[in-house]
């Protein structure tokens, strides 16, 4: 049986848009189903904005199985909420009690501008993607499967990193506004495996410098771990650091060649 | 539309090389991991600095020889005088100075720029408080500690090497300047402050090191806290025994 959280109040963040000021404005709930999702709770405050002929709460969401990284929200001052490995939309509202007053904030940076009220745009993020989170395959059949062995751990490994959904929780949550762990979590994901090798440091000192146009850096508070809804871990920014170094050397060495 | 980031064009990793650079090590430098780098070095180097000097500063606790002389004014000669005749007097001295001097404002420079780095990046701060998970008030300090072991490193260049602030100093009777100056309470006080302040700049410090200079490997991960650990607690239990020794009469001055 599912119980019913009464009397929740809500502080959310309202910004008509990217230029204006921003404010808090506070919202009751009266009732609401324990079963409820956390965005579930703001589209039934929606509809009653709406029913209002208020103007309904402007927040990311896509697949709401924690897939997509479109969802964000600073909630009570962690990204994605207090529940650990997981973003906003597979928060509950089971995970509060009655009576709370739950806070919502946008994701805040500079590379991160807020668009109206709890949406940001992450095209920061598409950027130093752009700039070396890929391979150049050559087109044609697609290869037999295991043509090119990849011993298990490291497969796991670049798994691990490519379970990123690039929601920017790691940015949000990072005192300084960095992006490692989102730029080493691409990074890893293409600089452990063969097919990556090729343009390994090219990729890693275009993203690394692309990260650096937009983003803060790196102090090692570990928040970013903490906030990630994949659990992505910190060793990946220390294989980023240690790549670009490789990669400042080697791709020093080949430019004196050409 | 107002709320897109002004972009710069796609640079591509494998179609475009950049046309002109700066000189290679500026070019790194210039850049915030390589300014991890740099801070991490500098600060392996004054790390190792540090310890060495509060394993020298034991010697303070050996009291006087049998002919009243102090083994840590003898360890400061030997030190003046390393490598001589080979080296002039002083010269190995004056190398580790000028190295430590160099890494000291290099991490300091590395530290500011990178600060005034992490500042842009969010110039809107959250306007509701942060609940944070795992940034210790280690981390969260580093700027605070290290301000406070800078303002330190003048006062205690001014006070035990220069001997500005230190009535009655003499060049080379070591034992007799730290008696004189640590005797005052304010500079014992502020000693102990400070050297807290290191330890725990050191704690974050020394890990931190590793994960900037990408030295991560699951063999010894798990030993990295520890290491950070127990380089801040040696040097925190070392250094500010000598301001309490002192005081205590533990370490005494008898000319």
């Amino acid at each position: 049986m599912s119980t019913k959280l009464t009397n929740l109040k809500l502080k959310i963040w309202r910004q008509a848009g990217p230029d204006d000021a921003g404010r808090f404005e506070t919202y009751e709930i009266p009732e609401i189903s324990d079963e409820a999702s956390f965005l579930e709770m703001l589209d039934i405050l929606n509809e009653r904005l709406i029913e209002q002929g208020d103007e309904a709460i402007v927040f990311d969401h896509d697949c709401r199985e924690g897939i997509c990284g479109t969802c964000s929200l600073m909630i009570n001052g962690q990204a994605h909420g207090p529940q650990r490995a997981s973003a906003t939309c597979q928060l509950h509202m089971r995970t509060f009690n009655s009576g709370d007053e739950i806070v919502i904030e946008p994701w805040r940076a500079r590379a991160f501008p807020i668009i109206k009220d709890l949406m940001v745009d992450r095209a920061a993020f598409d950027r130093i993607v752009e700039s070396g989170g890929f391979i150049s395959a050559p087109t044609g059949g697609a290869p037999d499967a295991n043509l090119t062995p990849i011993p298990k751990p490291v497969a796991d490994a670049a798994m691990d990193a490519a379970a990123c959904i690039g929601c920017g929780a790691c940015v949000a949550a990072c005192p300084n506004g960095a992006a490692s762990l989102f730029t080493s979590a691409k990074l890893s994901h293409l600089n452990r495996l063969p097919q990556g090798q090729a343009e390994r440091f090219r990729r890693t000192e275009a993203m690394v410098d692309t990260m650096d146009d937009y983003f803060g850096s790196c102090t090692n508070h570990g928040e970013c771990q903490a906030a990630c809804p994949k659990e992505i871990s910190i060793d990946m920014i220390a294989l980023m650091n240690s790549d670009y170094r490789k990669a400042k050397f080697k791709n020093r060495k080949n430019l004196s060649r050409i | 539309m107002a709320q897109t980031l002004s972009r710069t064009p796609v640079s591509g990793t494998a179609t475009s090389t950049p046309a002109k650079r700066k000189p290679f090590l500026l070019d790194l430098y210039s850049t915030a991991v390589g300014k991890k780098y740099v801070m991490a070095i500098t600060g392996i180097a004054m790390i190792g600095f540090v310890i060495v000097h509060m394993l020298g500063n034991l010697k303070l606790y050996q009291g006087a020889s049998a002919t009243g002389i102090y083994p840590i004014d003898t360890y400061a000669e030997w030190l003046a005088t390393l490598l001589y005749p080979a080296v002039p007097k002083y010269g190995v001295l004056w190398l580790a100075r000028i190295g430590l001097l160099t890494a000291a404002v290099l991490h300091v420079h590395a530290a500011y720029g990178l600060t005034v780095m992490n500042r842009r990046a969010r110039p809107v701060r959250y306007q509701s408080s942060r609940d944070y998970q795992v940034a210790n008030f280690a981390s969260r300090t580093m700027r605070w500690t290290g301000v406070i072991v800078l303002l330190f490193l003048f006062w205690h260049i001014a006070d035990l090497t220069l001997g500005w602030v230190n009535p009655g100093f003499i060049y080379g009777d070591v034992q007799m300047n730290v008696v004189n100056s640590l005797s005052r309470v304010p500079v014992a006080l502020f000693y102990i402050v400070a050297n807290i302040a290191l330890g725990i700049h050191l704690f974050h410090g020394t890990w931190s090191l590793f994960q900037s200079m990408g030295w991560n490997n699951p063999r010894f991960n798990s030993w990295r806290r520890g290491l950070a650990a127990a380089v801040a607690t040696v040097i925190v239990v070392g250094n500010v025994s000598f301001p309490i020794a002192i005081m205590t009469g533990v370490v005494t001055y008898n000319p």
